[in-house]
């Protein structure tokens, strides 16, 4: 019963939140003075940014640049490394990511990943999906939970007739999609993805975009790509980030077209990276 | 950049001759070793298999009539001995390597650790045999029993389960856990859902080939007193017992030919135990390899 209510509270937030597109957004996540390093290597230093509610944001910048390593901070997945160190604060809705307050289960509940490599478990399409809500106590129609995620995900029509076979049968942007219909099914409310389609080939991409200019009326979606046009495409805010430090943060139109920054302008127009 | 030729002679020949002489010297010893496999086991099949019967595996051992003598003492023994040291050396075994390969921090003390394991893999077994009859039997007063036997062995077969198991864990893809860890699960449910399950064929073939060490260990059951003579079968852990490679020792030691043709016999007994285990861990190993559809599939 509770878990109904709580899901009912979601959806009503989703739908005021769609409603609400023309105000002022929300942060989400917030970054002040953010520093992470690995032993006394920095990667990220000194990064302030703040993530909107219920809109894509796009990290950019070549590769080595701290992007993972920023995007991993927000849902703590740099704690499995042990050398992993962070200064300054990040913040989800108002609570320090990094304070002993926050339990980093609880976070990941609410900020999901989606990771480089398609990484499904061994186990069948079902279970891929059903796994997370199970540990996590989902007493509803769990069939009807696995139908809904792949739905969203843009895969049910693909897999219906094979829910029980092997996630490896799949191919590699179908499996992609079943990380993403996995890791939705949690409803969580921000949804991190670290070059989810670099794996893959063009029309795999395509889909994947597609699906996170769906993806966006529910969650707000950080997506980090070393693909310009990607970020042009899908994102409404695009970071910019070279070598550890973030250069510009602004609305993806004005980056592309006429960012504030010459390393910006550089890098968009090819000139390295 | 137009050099002139530059002068290569090839030697073709040579390096023909040479690889054929390897291929040759390579099949000889791969044949020499079944070779001498199939001498060893024609040899004993030969001497033990017409004192194989039914009896043989239902009566005890008798010193004044060989020809009703049996391995049925023996034979409980060692299957108590194996089911007890099963039952303490791989749940000890595994969570160990679980605890090391999943929890501890990389440190030196760690690392220190596993060095010694991996020493203690290549201690001679009749060392354990000291340890168990100084620990086991003297302190803790277990005297010649089954459990100091088996714990006896826990000891001598801990260290290759550990490192098989280390190894299988070692082998699960971090996305696994990257994966579980990412949608909300503490380190416990990723690791028993997801990287234990796959570990675990790994971790089985390791502990059968342990086992079916530590089954044909006299050494280290010598030395901690297993009686030699025993014509009862083991009702607890605490009741003393033999074994089969003991039996087949004591009566290989025995002057008269009858007894080195039981010997032969029960050696034969003792490989249609073992050979069937080695070939479940090879069926599993090559099982296991056809399903880690992960390793494939490029992801
Ligand atoms: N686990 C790690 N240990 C040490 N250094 C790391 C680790 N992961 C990343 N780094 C370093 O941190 C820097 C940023 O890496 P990363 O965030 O992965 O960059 P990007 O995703 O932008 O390519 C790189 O110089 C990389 O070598
Ligand atoms: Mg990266």
């Amino acid at each position: 019963m509770a878990e109904l209510r709580n899901m009912s509270v979601t959806d009503s937030r989703t739908r005021s939140a769609t409603r609400r597109v023309t105000a002022a957004p929300d942060t989400v996540i917030s970054a002040e003075n953010l520093t992470l390093g690995y032993g006394s290597f920095v990667a990220v230093r000194d990064v302030s940014l703040d993530i909107p509610d219920r809109k894509v944001t796009a990290i950019i910048g070549p590769s080595g640049c701290g992007k993972s390593t920023l995007l991993r901070a927000m849902n703590r997945m740099n704690d499995v490394v042990p050398s992993a160190n962070v200064q300054g604060r990040l913040l989800y809705r108002g609570l320090d990511i990094y304070s002993p307050r926050c339990d980093s289960v609880e976070l990941r509940l609410k900020i999901g990943m989606v990771f480089q490599r398609p990484n499904p478990f061994p186990k069948s399409i079902y279970k891929n999906v059903a796994w997370a809500p199970k540990i996590n106590g989902y007493r509803g129609d769990m069939g009807e939970l696995v139908e809904r995620s792949l739905q969203h995900a843009a895969l049910w029509d693909e897999v219906k007739d094979k829910l029980h076979q092997c996630a490896y049968a799949l191919s590699g942007g179908q499996q992609q999609r079943l990380c993403i219909a996995r890791a939705i099914a949690l409803q969580p409310d921000v949804l991190l993805m670290d070059e989810p389609c670099s794996a893959l080939d063009p029309i795999a991409t395509a889909r994947i975009e597609d699906l996170i200019d769906e993806l966006e009326n529910r969650y707000t979606v950080v997506l980090v790509t070393h693909n310009m046009q990607q970020a042009a495409r899908v994102s409404d805010l695009t970071a910019f980030m070279y070598m550890g430090e973030l250069v510009e943060f602004d609305a993806t139109e004005t980056m592309f077209t006429k960012p504030g920054r010459q390393r910006t302008q550089d890098y968009i127009t090819g000139r390295f990276g | 950049m137009n050099a002139e030729p530059l002068d290569f002679q090839p030697g073709l020949a040579r390096r023909r001759r040479a690889g054929r002489l390897f291929t040759l010297a390579l099949t000889a010893a791969g044949l020499a070793g079944i070779g001498f496999l199939i001498v060893l086991l024609a040899r004993v099949l030969w001497e033990g298999a017409p004192s194989l019967s039914r009896d043989f595996l239902a009566n005890f051992p008798s010193v004044l009539n060989p020809p009703k003598a049996g391995v049925k003492s023996a034979l409980w023994g060692t299957v108590w001995l194996m089911t007890m040291t099963v039952l303490v050396s791989v749940p000890i075994g595994v969570a160990t390597a679980v605890y090391l390969e999943e929890h501890a921090p990389n440190n030196r003390l760690t690392r220190f650790i596993h060095l010694n394991i991996a020493n203690l893999a290549g201690v001679p077994s009749i060392v354990y045999g000291i340890l168990g009859l100084a620990v086991f039997v003297r302190w803790m007063h277990f005297d010649r029993s089954v459990a100091a036997g088996a714990l006896t062995l826990s000891l001598l077969i801990m260290p290759v389960i550990i490192i098989a198991s280390r190894e299988a864990l070692l082998a699960v893809p971090q996305s696994f856990r990257h994966a579980a860890l990412a949608l909300g699960a503490t380190k416990w449910q990723t690791i028993r859902a997801h990287v234990l399950p796959a570990a675990l064929p790994g971790i089985i073939t390791g502990v059968i080939l342990a086992v079916s060490r530590a089954i044909g260990e006299a050494a280290p059951l010598l030395m901690i007193g297993a009686l030699t003579y025993v014509a009862f079968v083991p009702e607890g852990p605490f009741d003393a017992f033999t074994a089969l490679p003991i039996q087949i020792f004591d009566w290989c030691d025995r002057p008269q030919p009858q007894f080195h043709h039981l010997a032969a016999a029960g050696i034969l007994v003792l490989l249609s135990i073992l050979l069937p285990m080695n070939a479940v861990a090879v069926a599993l190993r090559a099982w296991h390899t056809r399903r880690k559809a992960w390793q494939n599939s490029g992801i």
